[in-house]
């Protein structure tokens, strides 16, 4: 549910620019004030869920166990997917974090009459997820040139290679066409598998609109609507120096374009995308599975009553003498 | 009671209904549902709002005040477990999870998958603790607590096994028990529980034990494996129980103690530790391995597991071997030492025979039975003889919590390649991390729930099937004593001549004892290759 709501919104939210840069000329709110707001609201946001997060403390190691344990020494040890050390925990942690390590494990069920059950091969969302993901963070890099002056050295060497196929000009970037396909594919599979589609929610399918149109506006400036790049730069320059500057005849795309970021910078700390923070503090995966080995102290440990032996003893005291079984006390 | 379909009879449907899920119902349908707590249960482990009632009555009879219990409770489960703001806040419903539930593979239910289960209280959450949740509502995936939504709880979060398949998929680690068990941990504030639940974890609290076996006839029981056991070999194995200045305090599921075929594992512990002369007890106080509180909630599971080490410390032993279970083995793990710990009375685990010290185990002192074992016949302390297990054609079902919390899938699989010639594992996708629940895990192996276990338990059961086809597999062997009750039924149902043995009974077969007597027959009285002729004689 929400297709609908998620698309009319962000649609919404670009004609708010284009009636706000167009009709109202309000360049300064749309340049300035709201990119420091939304920046603002993602900074504190995303601090206050971390720390919201990290003040409640893991009372219990609940690792979830997905290779073969430590245990005696002549018995191999999966060493990433159980790890019993802090390195290998870090191990584990950097293959979720950079190759969605779980996700990869994934199969698909299909049901066969008999009944006969099958899994089958199933990559496409760890693929598409992890070019989604890394499509965006090179292109997210690579306008760091527009954030800093002189250009860092790995950003020149970023645009080279994502630029190598050298077609048009200005020259294609493979990311550009891997962002939309991916977030296409994303799209696609929540609305046509009809599970998925049952699952998902408007706070779903308005992050992939959004990160679409973004994607799409940036790529109509670059390629199509050639937008004054060095204006551009004057006003990104400008915001990240404190000296914010609004240099006249930048389009109104640039400033959807713009206006998109913001919306996902400020709703990222209220919603899912979260799961960027969250993967970090998942208790079943960023502790080693030792808590044989190493005791894991919960803070909150609290007493409660317990029925003792004396207590049961008192129970069964004459039938445990007559069993033969060992009393502390003869009698009450 | 509710009459079973026949495997034939069962319908799978796995088209979401038309309505979205905020809009259905679930249907209590005999089968699907598990009979409530009775009041006395509830009594005897101070549970709040003990009564009678049913589920099928349109008032549960809720305290009055039961919104309030439900928003403080999660108020408070939100500030003591990290794992429930996390998984609130932090999953994307990519569905990796959806297919990968037994529940959901068996019911076709979308409200099984994973990720929907944890929708229901992540609904409620949104609605009561996030900003988005109040203004927006249902847009924002929230939605109002009432006393429908309880009900769907209920339904639901009784129709999960804690098994934890789907958190090895989620991108995230999302743990779909930690938030049964918190939805668990919340109902029992209002006196919302099953009484499969509450029944044994009584029995446990008053008398050391699941079943209500009293200290007297817990002695008998096992007095009677004894015989059983001169019957089969001719030796006589004297067990102790609660001995003081015994080395090793052994404990194991009383379910070992109490049917088939659990039973005959535990003739085949009593044999393995005679043959080695351990010096060891049982305790009739501690007399169960397994923690229906762990089904209940955070403190039941406490009062429960607090007798282990209570009862080491009294007679003075320096370390404890836990028997085959599966459950038992996840508060062992991953509770025990935190809750009821430092056990700073006990020694670090070593093997008297071998002189292995079990460092993995060296703050909790608690060892598995199966790596003590595995240790000895690495260390060629066991004379064995495999061939008497030559008539069974064995798999190994990995149990889901020794396998996703402890990782525990070598240890059994050298044990049972020791001790029989005739081994196939199951295809990769069903075993080891990836495991099927039996279905009738978390204290749902009642018979008034055997439609939907015996839905949850067909991936399991498919996987056997397709050993049994083709390697003629016709024994399923386990490390757990839920699985050794429930799984004779579930291979009855979807595999027949498929039987059910615990390792350990593998092991009293092929074990070599020094004295006994020719066997003509395993320990379940069936004659051994080769002898079917010597035990026609017999009779």
């Amino acid at each position: 549910m929400g297709i609908k709501f998620s698309l009319l919104s962000v649609i919404a939210l670009m004609a708010a620019v284009f009636v706000g840069v167009k009709v109202a000329g309000l360049h300064y709110f749309f340049g300035v004030v709201v990119p420091y707001a939304a920046l603002a609201t993602f900074l504190v946001g995303f601090i206050y869920r971390v720390l919201l997060w990290a003040r409640s403390p893991v009372p219990f190691n609940i690792t979830t166990t997905s290779g073969q344990q430590q245990s005696l020494p002549w018995v191999k040890q999966n060493k990433l997917d159980n790890p019993s050390t802090t390195a290998g925990t870090i191990g584990r942690m950097a293959l979720e974090v950079l190759f969605f390590r779980s996700l990869f494990r994934n199969t698909k069920y299909e049901y066969h009459e008999g009944p006969k059950l099958r899994y089958q091969w199933e990559k496409w969302l760890w693929i598409f997820g992890l070019l989604f993901h890394y499509s965006f963070l090179v292109i997210f890099l690579r306008h760091l040139r527009f954030f800093a002056e002189p250009v860092p050295g790995f950003v020149h060497s970023l645009e080279g290679l994502d630029g190598m196929l050298q077609v048009g000009l200005p020259g294609l970037y493979i990311t550009n066409l891997i962002f939309i396909a991916a977030v296409t594919f994303l799209f696609l599979r929540r609305v046509v598998v009809p599970q998925v589609r049952y699952i998902s929610l408007p706070s779903d399918y308005f992050p992939l609109f959004l990160l679409f149109f973004l994607g799409v506006t940036g790529i109509i400036m670059r390629y199509f609507s050639k937008v004054d790049v060095v204006k551009v730069k004057e006003l990104a320059l400008g915001i990240v120096t404190f000296n914010p500057v609004v240099p006249s005849g930048i389009g109104v795309l640039f400033y959807m374009h713009f206006f998109l970021l913001c919306v996902l910078l400020a709703y990222f700390p209220f919603s899912k995308l979260m799961h960027l923070g969250g993967v970090f503090l998942s208790p079943t995966r960023n502790m080693p599975n030792d808590p044989r080995m190493r005791r894991h102290v919960n803070p909150w440990n609290y007493p409660v009553k317990v029925h003792t032996y004396e207590e049961y003893e008192d129970d069964f005291r004459e039938k445990m003498i007559e069993a033969g079984l060992p009393v502390e006390k003869e009698s009450k | 009671m509710a009459k079973v379909p026949k495997p034939n009879e069962l319908v799978f449907d796995y088209n979401p209904p038309q309505k979205w899920w905020m809009d259905t119902k679930p249907e209590f349908r005999p089968g699907t549902w598990c009979y409530p707590g009775k009041a006395k249960n509830a009594e005897v482990l101070g549970l709040p709002n003990p009564r009678e009632w049913s589920p099928l009555d349109e008032d549960w009879k809720l305290p009055s005040n039961w919104k309030e219990i439900i928003f403080e409770g999660m108020r408070d489960c939100l500030n003591k477990y990290r794992s429930l703001r996390v998984f609130m806040d932090i999953c994307v419903r990519c569905g990796a999870c959806s297919d990968k539930c037994h529940f959901y593979i068996g019911s076709g239910d979308p409200k099984n998958m994973p990720v929907l289960r944890g929708e229901l209280l992540r609904s409620v959450y949104r609605k009561d603790f996030t900003l988005a949740g109040k203004i927006m509502g249902r847009i924002a995936g929230a939605r109002e607590l009432n006393e429908e939504v309880v009900k769907e709880w209920f339904y639901y979060f009784f129709q999960c096994t804690e098994c934890r398949r789907c958190s090895v998929f989620c991108p995230y680690g999302i743990d779909t028990a930690e938030i049964t068990i918190m939805g668990r941990e919340l109902l029992n504030l209002l006196g919302v529980n099953i009484d499969w639940v509450l029944g044994p974890a009584a029995n446990c609290y008053l008398n050391g034990n699941h079943l209500g076996i009293q200290p007297h006839a817990f002695k008998d029981m096992i007095e009677f494996f004894v015989e059983e056991i001169e019957a089969v070999n001719g030796i006589r194995i004297e067990p102790t129980f609660n001995r003081k200045g015994a080395e090793v305090l052994f404990i194991t599921p009383s379910g070992d103690v109490f049917a088939d075929p659990g039973t005959y594992t535990l003739m085949g512990y009593l044999m393995l530790f005679h043959e080695i002369g351990l010096d060891y007890t049982w305790s009739t106080y501690a007399s169960e391995g397994g923690n229906f509180g762990l089904f209940t909630n955070h403190d039941t599971m406490k009062k429960l597991n607090a007798k282990m080490y209570a009862e080491a410390e009294r007679l003075g032993v320096k370390y404890i071997i836990g028997g085959e279970c599966g459950h038992m083995w996840r508060v062992i793990q991953q509770y025990m030492d935190t809750m009821n710990g430092p056990a700073d009375f006990l020694e670090v685990p070593r093997s008297p025979i071998t002189g292995t010290v079990f460092d993995n185990a060296k703050s909790t002192k608690m060892i598995h039975i199966v790596e003590f074992t595995a240790d000895l016949i690495r260390n060629g302390k066991l004379k064995l003889d495999p061939s008497r297990n030559d008539h069974l054609r064995v798999t190994y079902h990995d149990s889901c919590n020794p396998a996703r919390a402890m990782g525990f899938f070598d240890e059994p699989r050298y044990v049972i390649k020791n001790v029989c010639n005739n081994f196939w594992d199951m295809p990769p996708n069903c075993i080891r991390e990836q495991t099927f629940c039996c279905g009738s895990g978390s204290g749902l192996n009642t018979d008034e729930f055997m439609e939907m276990r015996m839905r949850g338990g067909l991936p399991r059961a498919n996987a056997v099937k397709h050993v049994h086809d083709k390697h003629g597999v016709n024994m399923l062997s386990c490390i757990c004593a839920i699985d050794r009750a429930v799984l004779p039924p579930l291979m009855d149902y979807w595999v027949p001549d498929v039987d059910v043995t615990g390792v350990h009974e593998l092991v009293g077969n092929a074990i070599v004892m020094e004295g006994e007597t020719e066997r003509t027959t395993d320990l379940r009285g069936n004659p051994l290759e080769g002898m079917e002729d010597m035990s026609d004689e017999d009779l």
